[in-house]
């Protein structure tokens, strides 16, 4: 069972079920992959490995339970997931030794559903960065290429996923956060429409922006951890009380006749990269093969989105960072006589460098003088492009462009953070809009030889076409390989 | 937009941040070009939008006003870095 690490989310939940595989064989092909991986791939902060063990041998003894979807299968969770009894970091020193007495939501139907979990996945510091070069802890390492990053900030969860450490992994996306990741590791990532999976228990970022969703190794795995995970949660006010269709069964569809596929213009334009383009293109090519009619489209604004992204973004961080103030959790400065100056002591030394910069630049724009200006503008703004959104899908049924308009990048290539932020160029806009997105691997660029990914987005809910377009294009474009590891 | 390193600090006050000096020039620096960039939003004409706060409509969720007790005293407490079993301990106020 050495080669089990190879198995998709789907093939080994069909083991399990079938009896072929214990969960304790499944918990320990994971903890040896990880033992062989993880000192070159760094992807996780907690390894849960004793806990899994006790939890399989005791899911053994009772035997498979055909109600539990996910019964057995050992998954990884982005580490600003709480989990009740497990450290929570969000790769902070602040929270260096936060231990949740409750889990998240998308936690609690994960474990419901019978998967174990193995471990905590590094991330850029409270999710701001697009590298995961911002840990407080240490850098993760692309699988592919262990020079480059493997995308942010859910690079963990996408690194251990790639890796063959775990069978699929929850990540979150903000501005991109799932996407960049399965785009540069070469895996499945979707960004569910804002509302369909509780935010309960996620130790919020940017709140109207960010959102739960799986990492796999497969389009069909995706689809499994979605349909777990989905649904309306009273803890979380911003959860939407619709029906939650059934994935799987979505899955299977033989051609894409009578799907329209918009290309707008401003994601296929300059500035992408040849091998990115050349990629792109012949998936596009693949899905008029399979029956799509491509038609171009326009989303106008798509220049403003990173600029409307950040001041939204920074503007919700400030606020929701502002309950760190070393009382209830985390870390606090010994010395301070003064309660004021506690705060001030324990943040400065907890908070890294980009949560600083967005913590400033947030306060800025909500500041007295500045608010209409910038975050008040900036929502307006946010309206027209979920406008262009709207346009854009009286025309087509869903938008393919890129991920990302490079390979994975050199760790240490991009310092300067206005740099950072622009390459969120195509992956901002779905966040701002609450539609749904998503990265599916199409191959290996020509020059670099690194995983690309072509993004999917389409109207609110259509998460169950979206993934029967998208396995529908997997299927024919054959299977993604792993990363020689 | 220039914004000099004494206005960087002041904002960090408000943040309750404390920078040393080179941190509050680099930031300075980056910050003022960060909010260049986000200038071009004024290219817009937005005088007649409503702002979009959020994807989806926020109601207000009430619940019962009935009491419960969902969590223990001493889990709440558990990762406090001061407590005394009952209370969140604090420097001194007044």
């Amino acid at each position: 069972m050495s080669e089990l690490y190879t198995k998709t989310l789907s093939q080994v939940a069909a083991m399990l079920g079938s009896g072929e595989v214990t969960a304790v064989e499944a918990v320990r092909a994971c903890l040896d992959r990880i033992e062989a991986t993880e000192p070159e791939v760094k992807a996780l902060l907690t390894v849960t490995g004793e806990q899994a063990l006790k939890q399989a041998e005791a899911m053994d003894a009772a035997g498979p339970d055909a109600a539990k979807p996910l019964w057995g299968v050992p998954v990884v969770l982005k580490d600003l997931l709480a989990t009740k009894d497990v450290k929570t970091t969000c790769a902070s020193k602040i929270l260096e030794n936060f231990v949740p007495f409750y889990d998240a939501t998308a936690v609690t139907r994960l474990k419901e559903a019978g998967a174990i979990i193995i471990g905590k996945a590094n991330m850029d510091e409270f999710a701001m960065g697009s590298s995961t070069e911002n840990s407080a802890f240490f850098q993760t390492r692309n699988p592919w290429d262990t020079e480059r990053v493997p995308g942010g900030s859910s690079g963990g969860s996408g690194a251990t996923v790639a890796a063959g450490q775990c069978f699929g992994a929850l990540g979150t996306d903000t501005g991109g956060s799932i996407r960049t990741p399965a785009s540069f590791c070469g895996i499945v990532g979707l960004k569910p429409t804002y509302g369909r999976v509780s935010r309960f228990g996620l130790i919020a970022y940017g709140s109207s922006l960010d959102q739960i969703g799986p990492m796999t190794r497969s389009v069909e795995d995706a689809a499994r951890m979605l349909q777990v995970i989905a649904g309306y949660d009273p803890k979380d006010s911003t959860s939407v009380d619709v029906e939650v269709p059934d994935y799987l069964a979505a899955l299977g569809r033989e051609n894409l006749e009578g799907v329209t596929i918009g290309l707008p213009r401003e994601y296929w334009g300059e500035g992408l990269d040849a091998e990115v383009e050349a990629s792109l293109k012949a998936s596009v090519d693949k899905m008029e093969a399979l029956g799509a009619r491509t038609v171009e489209v326009s989303l106008s604004l798509t220049d403003y989105a990173i600029a409307t992204y950040y001041i939204i973004a920074m503007a919700e961080a400030s606020s929701n960072l502002s309950r760190f103030d070393g009382v209830r959790f985390g870390h606090r400065d010994k010395d301070a006589d003064e309660l004021i100056d506690m705060y001030t002591r324990s943040r400065t030394q907890g908070f890294g460098d980009e949560v600083q910069r967005r913590i400033i630049l947030g306060t800025y724009v909500l500041s007295s003088g500045y608010y209409d200006a910038y975050y008040n503008k900036a929502a307006k703004v946010r309206r027209l492009l979920r406008e262009d959104f709207d346009k854009a899908f009286t025309l087509c049924d869903f938008i393919a462009g890129p991920v990302l308009p490079t390979t994975a990048f050199k760790v240490g290539d991009k310092v300067d953070p206005l740099q950072m932020y622009l390459i969120d160029i195509f992956t901002i806009s779905a966040n701002l809009a609450g539609l749904p997105g998503m990265s599916l691997p199409v191959g290996l660029g020509a020059d670099s030889g690194m995983p690309v990914g072509l993004q999917l987005m389409g109207p609110a809910f259509c998460e169950a076409d979206m993934l029967s377009v998208a396995e529908c294009l997997e299927r024919n474009l054959g299977p993604m390989p792993m990363p020689a590891l | 937009m220039k914004i000099s390193p004494e206005k960087v600090a002041g904002i960090a006050r408000l943040a309750r941040l404390d920078l040393d000096q080179d941190k509050l020039e680099l930031f300075a620096g980056q910050v003022g070009d960060i909010l260049d960039y986000m200038d071009k939003l004024g290219e817009l004409d937005t005088d007649a939008v409503e702002p979009m706060y959020s994807p989806v409509a926020h109601t207000t969720v009430l619940r019962k006003d009935e009491v419960r007790k969902d969590y223990r005293r001493e889990e709440v407490l558990a990762n406090a870095p001061e407590q005394d079993g009952q209370f969140f301990i604090v420097p001194r106020i007044v």
